[in-house]
């Protein structure tokens, strides 16, 4: 029972591979990427959280005990913008192969090249 | 506990929905809704910079996408290998999940994290970085490497998008150049 | 006046968008430079800044943006953050390692504590800010070259 959450994350995985191999459009298999990308971070931080845990920053006013775990939100906090890079570099890689194909479907793509 | 239960209920409903829908501007809107959905459940989970990073990148996450795919909303085909392909998908999906079933028993429980490297700095990180927030003190002062390496893959990807867009660019300004003279 | 109306979105977008911006940039400055004592930080500082930019581009047209901020800035700005973190933590070997934090820490709670992590914040949102707003603006000039054929 103490892994529910876990699995509802794995489950959220699961639909953005499920995209990922199964569409042919590249504009879905790019959400597909966005979807398990968002995946990963949310169970950094589910690994990271404490019960009744507080924010990992100091108050001037109050003593703030019982912190959550600061490490993996650093770590996400990173990959977070490199997410958003990459989904960039994978849309002009996209918008590329509209451009010469005119098409997003990559079964055509195989077709055209012979 | 319970709104943490339906927000990762909503997020997978909006996930379902985003990859099945026809429409390709209505399935980037639905990962918009996953994205704040996200947000929303990292500031139940007690990560504020987080939720505020992942905010603010959705946003220019889901002007990208729109830009991209504004006016291009073609018909795809389904026919074809349909049974195989989706055998195929759904074999890899469940040996995936078999070795995730092996491997999630080892988490430690939710809520009861192990924290044998964080305790270090929940403790000593305003003495010795003088940062309030522990996680700038951490990414910033104690891990600071992992942060020159985000520097560089930011880099690479910026050099990336402009390399794959080059012809076009320089003819652009070019243009710009001339007219400003 | 009419000229400046030719391109864009309408007169409302353009009011709202003029009253704004400067309040976006604002608090992008404000959530960089608070990053070490309050939520927030360089990563999240520098796409707000990209995105007070975005804002400009989307509701006035590209050459109202690049006519603030030009191309050339871009790169500066890219390059500049990215030598200006490398050069912060080379300093570190003046006192010993690598990411030293050689500056005095200050007081806990005040803006200017924390040594060198403040600095590292403000190369952080050049590098971030500039770079995603230079992959905006090449995706969009891809994507009218595309709409033009």
């Amino acid at each position: 029972m103490t892994h529910t959450l876990y699995i509802l994350c794995l489950a959220l995985f699961c639909i953005g591979l499920y995209c990922i191999l199964r569409k042919r459009n590249i504009i879905k298999i790019i959400i597909g990427v966005i979807i398990s990308e968002y995946a990963v971070n949310l169970l950094f931080i589910l690994v990271a959280y404490r019960m009744q845990g507080r924010s990992p920053i100091y108050s001037p006013d109050a003593a703030i005990e019982n912190m959550v775990d600061a490490l993996p939100q650093a770590v996400v906090l990173t990959s977070i913008v490199i997410g958003l890079a990459t989904t960039a570099l994978l849309i002009a890689i996209a918008m590329r192969i509209y451009e010469k194909y005119k098409t997003f479907d990559i079964t055509k793509i195989n077709e055209l090249r012979g | 506990m319970l709104e943490l239960y339906l927000l990762l209920i909503f997020m997978i409903v909006g996930a379902i929905v985003a990859v099945e829908l026809k429409d390709l501007l209505s399935s980037v809107i639905a990962v918009g809704a996953v994205g704040l959905g996200l947000s929303i459940t990292f500031i139940v989970l007690k990560a504020p910079d987080v939720a505020i990073t992942q905010l603010v990148v959705e946003i220019l996450c889901l002007i990208i996408l729109i830009r991209s795919t504004l006016k291009r909303d073609l018909p795809f085909s389904t026919s074809g290998r349909w049974f195989l392909n989706t055998m195929i998908a759904l074999s890899f999906i469940g040996i995936f999940l078999f070795v995730a079933y092996k491997a999630i028993g080892d988490l430690p429980p939710f809520g009861y994290p192990i924290m044998k490297v964080a305790s270090t700095y929940l403790k000593q990180g305003l003495a010795q970085t003088g940062a309030t927030n522990i996680v700038a003190s951490v990414i910033l002062d104690y891990r600071a490497y992992d942060t020159l390496g985000e520097a560089t893959i930011l880099f690479t990807a910026v050099i990336g998008v402009l390399a794959l867009v080059r012809r076009i660019g320089r003819k652009k300004s070019v243009e710009q150049e001339g007219s400003d003279e | 006046m009419s000229k400046e109306h030719d391109r864009g979105m309408s007169v409302i977008v353009k009011t709202v968008t003029r009253l704004t911006v400067g309040l976006i940039l604002l608090y992008g400055i404000y959530i960089l430079s608070h990053g070490h004592v309050s939520p927030g930080g360089g990563f999240a500082g520098g796409v707000i800044i990209a995105l007070s930019f975005i804002h400009l581009m989307l509701a006035y047209g590209k050459e109202a943006a690049l006519k603030r901020i030009p191309s050339q800035a871009l790169s500066f700005f890219e390059g500049f953050g990215a030598i200006m973190f490398l050069a912060i933590a080379l300093l570190g070997f003046t006192g010993g390692y690598f990411f030293l934090n050689f500056l005095p820490k200050g007081e806990p709670f005040k803006l200017f504590s924390a040594g060198i992590i403040p600095l590292c914040n403000i190369a952080i949102s050049l590098k971030v800010g500039a770079g995603l707003f230079a992959i905006f603006i090449a995706l969009v000039l891809l994507k009218f070259e595309g709409e033009n054929k």
